[in-house]
């Protein structure tokens, strides 16, 4: 009974901030993406109109851990999913799963209509799909505009024959450079771009890497927890160069614990817990749907209260 | 004690034909650790084929020493594909132990009695370069002050350093290509290089079959130089004296093999003449080192040189030291 009253007033104080967040205007990409999915309905493993990424029956366990076992899930082109859910819940195992850093036990998954499952990870990255990772992975004896130039795809001087002939690949090499800067720029991390990424902090390589992933041109690209780290007046950038990305047509899905992030940005939302979807949905949907918060705040332990206890 | 020979012997130790094939060696070993991170400790392996790939071709089965030639260079090939195919997808260390043990497996198999008709077994081949040294351009000694190089030395040190010269270059272009980029990436960190769409298996066998040429050719120089192969010579303590060689002059750096090169047979040379000179002469008590100790007491002082340098230079003497400083966040 004392239960069912706080998982209300639960409800109650996030349908406040539901009421707050729709005085914003959306953008042009918020409201095609809102418009794709107008008649999407929010349960687990929805079909959406025009799916890129497609995952089916994909599983993995570790030892006796399921970390992961999802049905189905399928992610909205042009949108930005967000992926939430607590520690531990699969969420960047899912990702290392369908990008091909890990194998599954389990499962298929296609993107963009080709089945990729199994594929290795860099043809996947090459079909267009790119993610990052939690931990971030800076090539630390490369210079930050190093680190951002190796994004680009189709180099004519990664082939080794090609390699010692400058004059076959210098003039791409210069558009790539010239391109590689302004992502620099973007990412601010201009009066970096000459040291060794080693040397960049905890938040600057988050940056870098999403401004690596970026310079590969993905039409999918999967971040696990961009933000983690990085102060605050750079997330609000941040998430306006997500949204920007988003409105020039491009998928993001999104691994993100805090909760105003996710709530303002994401176009829809897919709740792990435990390795599974439990739910999807519009932030909306995702605020007042109990599955969700008993996920996150845990289920009532059937704990004695004093009274019980006295009685 | 006549300290003038002694350095004109460590002289011609630093610029000399050994020196040379053994910098030579070193930039393909550059090329599969500094540059890839290759964990390569069986350098010697490509170093053995390239070296029988010729004494082989000419002492057995009769053919022209510079078909020999490109006939120990597809064995260096061969090797490198062995080696790589099974390891390069796993993890770093199960390169590591396969050069080892490949090595190895090598010089026994190329000794066995089973291989000997071909191979020479124990006492391995010679007299198979006259073709080379047909072709020497130099009639008569050089006279460098006390430096003495004879034209035979002079011919092969003329080679040595040029092809030093040449395949340094070539990893020159190479590392500062876009492909050179790939393959430093690699050496940070595969996962990374992969998730932009690198092909992180094809990088590391190119670099361990170029890197591996490299080695092979200095094999094959060996055997020429000396007109011999045995295969004792090609034990694992030449890898050893590679990896010395790399780390002292600075890893990853273009001229690292080469600077290491000269400093460790500058060194090596020096405390080997200077030991003997100083016992023959009284200086050092017979009682306290004897002649025969020397040449393993040489690399002992050889090993305490780089024990300072590592101390006082950890990055090698060309390396930078910022890059040591980079921790893992
Ligand atoms: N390599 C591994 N070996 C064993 N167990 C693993 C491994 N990787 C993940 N796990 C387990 O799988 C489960 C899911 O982990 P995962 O990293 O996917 O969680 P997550 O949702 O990303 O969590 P977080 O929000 O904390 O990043 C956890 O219980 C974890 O302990
Ligand atoms: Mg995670």
């Amino acid at each position: 009974m004392s239960d069912e009253l706080s998982n209300d007033a639960v409800v109650e104080s996030r349908e406040e901030i539901v009421a707050t967040d729709t005085e914003q205007h959306p953008s042009a990409g918020a409201e095609r993406a809102a418009a794709a999915l107008a008649g999407v309905a929010p349960e687990p493993g929805v079909a959406k109109p025009d799916a890129i990424l497609v995952a089916d029956d994909v599983s993995k366990s570790f030892g006796g851990v399921r970390a992961v076992r999802v049905d189905h899930l399928e992610v909205q082109r042009g949108t930005i999913t967000a992926l939430i859910g607590p520690n531990g819940a699969g969420k960047s195992t899912f990702f290392n799963l369908v990008s091909g850093f890990d194998k599954p036990d389990s499962g298929t998954w296609s993107f963009d209509g080709t089945d990729i499952s199994g594929a290795p990870a860099y043809r996947i990255a090459r079909r267009g799909m790119v993610r990052t990772f939690q931990l971030t992975k800076a090539l630390m004896r490369l210079t930050v505009l190093e680190n951002v130039m190796l994004g680009a795809t189709e180099q004519r001087g990664e082939r080794m024959l090609a390699a010692p002939l400058r004059w076959v690949w210098k003039g791409q090499e210069d558009d790539v450079e010239e391109k590689a800067r302004a992502l620099v720029e973007r990412f601010r991390l201009s009066h970096m771009a000459h040291e060794f990424a080693g040397i960049c902090s905890g938040g600057q390589r988050k940056l870098l890497e999403m401004a690596r992933a970026m310079m590969v041109d993905p039409a999918m690209i999967m971040l696990d927890e961009p933000m983690a780290g990085v102060n605050p007046a750079l997330v609000q950038s941040l998430l306006g160069h997500i949204q920007r990305l988003r409105d020039e047509g491009t998928t993001i899905v999104l691994v993100e614990h805090d909760m105003d992030v996710i709530m303002s940005i994401s176009d829809w939302i897919v709740v792990f817990a435990e390795g599974a979807v439990i739910a999807e949905g519009r932030p909306d949907d995702i605020r007042t749907n109990e599955k969700v918060i008993e996920a996150y705040l845990g289920k009532r332990r059937a704990l004695p209260t004093a009274q019980e206890n006295d009685a | 004690m006549n300290f003038m020979d002694v350095l004109s012997n460590a002289l011609r130790g630093a610029f000399g034909a050994e020196a040379a094939i053994y910098a030579l060696a070193a930039v393909g070993l550059n090329l599969h650790f500094g540059f890839t991170g290759l964990l390569n400790f069986g350098h010697v392996g490509f170093m053995l084929v390239g070296a029988y790939g010729v004494a082989v071709s000419v002492s057995t089965w009769g053919l022209s020493l510079w078909v020999g030639l490109l006939i120990g260079i597809g064995c260096s090939i061969v090797l490198a594909l062995i080696l790589g195919i099974p390891t390069l997808r796993l993890r770093g260390d199960y390169l590591a132990i396969a050069t080892i043990a490949g090595a190895e497996v090598l010089r026994y198999f190329y000794r066995s009695d089973w291989a000997a008709p071909i191979t020479g077994g124990v006492y391995g081949l010679r007299q198979f370069a006259n073709e080379f040294f047909a072709l020497n351009p130099y009639s008569s000694n050089l006279e460098l002050g006390p430096l003495l190089f004879s034209a035979r030395n002079l011919w092969v040190m003329t080679v040595g350093w040029s092809l030093v010269v040449l395949t340094s270059l070539l990893v020159y272009l190479l590392v500062h290509s876009p492909w050179g980029r790939v393959l430093r990436a690699v050496r940070e960190d595969e996962l990374a290089a992969r998730s932009l769409g690198k092909n992180v298996y094809a990088y590391k066998m190119q670099s361990l079959v170029l890197g591996g040429v490299i080695g092979g050719l200095a094999g094959a120089l060996i055997a020429i130089a000396t007109q011999s192969v045995n295969p004792d010579n090609f034990n694992p303590a030449v890898t050893f004296y590679l990896w010395a060689i790399m780390i002292l002059g600075g890893a990853s750096r273009i001229l690292g093999p080469i600077l290491g090169s000269i400093i460790f047979w500058f060194l090596a040379t020096f405390l080997d003449s200077f030991l003997r000179n100083a016992t023959a002469s009284g200086l050092i008590s017979p009682d306290v080192i004897s002649g025969p100790d020397v040449g393993a007491l040489r690399f002992v002082f050889v090993g305490l040189c780089l024990l300072l340098l590592m101390i006082y230079r950890p990055a090698g003497i060309l390396g930078d030291p910022k890059e040591l400083r980079l921790d893992v966040r």
